[in-house]
């Protein structure tokens, strides 16, 4: 079971990982990115601002998401990515990647959300609690 | 492909988009632009479009911070642009 999405709204990440539970897999990794406030305390994170590019990041979801399967032999697969203004606390990103057993589903997990990170079209810009804002350029 | 593609030296229509801070610099996220068939690459196509402007120049004054992607596949600046139908600019990616 493939589950790719690209989205405004929240994600409830107990209900995507139930989804992931179909029998099949024998274990469940998932992976919850969350907006911080940033590690500068002299100026605070206040939202993040987040585009894609439609059309290609959509694509490139689908086809990452098959490569894992493929390699890690999952049962199942979901990609979450929200876009839009977001605040410290609320989800970004769900990644949750089903396997017959834990290191497969363990390393499948993992490699979508480095690839995520820096492969997937998605560009983060931060509003500040003191009016600025930027882009972010070094995705940690 | 326009049907006068290849008759003129104007024959190319591409499809441009910005995203991020080139969209800021440039001030719209996307356009349809008579290409010169002059420009034959990605770089190229930066050179032609820095020239139309002081927001494209300001977008793509670093060069090394700009990527790149033809018909939604991400490529290097020498890639070629003919017979591509979209072309986008954009920066280094920072989802996740």
């Amino acid at each position: 079971m493939r589950r790719v999405l690209v989205q405004r709204e929240d994600f409830e990440p107990g209900a995507e990982i139930a989804r992931l539970g179909d029998g099949a897999a024998g274990g469940i990794a998932s992976f919850v990115g969350i907006v911080r406030v940033g590690s500068d305390p002299a100026r605070r994170v206040a939202a993040l601002n987040l585009e894609h590019y439609p059309g290609m990041t959509e694509k490139a979801l689908e086809r990452i998401a098959a490569e894992a399967e493929a390699r890690w032999a999952l049962t199942g697969c979901t990609i979450i990515h929200r876009i839009g203004r977001l605040l410290p606390g609320e989800n970004i990103v769900f990644v949750g990647a089903a396997s017959a057993h834990r290191a497969a589903a363990l390393e499948g997990c993992g490699f979508l959300i480095d690839w995520l990170k820096t492969g997937a079209p998605f560009w983060k810009a931060e509003e500040f609690e003191d009016g600025g804002r930027e882009w972010v350029a070094d995705n940690k | 492909m326009p049907a006068f593609a290849g008759m003129t030296g104007w024959g190319r229509i591409l499809k441009i988009l910005y995203f991020a801070w080139l969209r800021e610099k440039i001030g719209k996220s996307e356009e349809d632009l008579a290409v010169p068939e002059s420009v034959r690459t990605v770089a190229g196509l930066m050179d032609w479009l820095a020239a139309r402007g002081a927001g494209y120049g300001a977008a793509f004054a670093d060069r090394g911070c700009v990527r790149c992607a033809v018909d939604q596949e991400f490529v290097a600046v020498d890639a070629p642009v003919a017979g591509a139908l979209e072309v986008a600019f954009f920066p280094p990616v920072t989802g996740g």
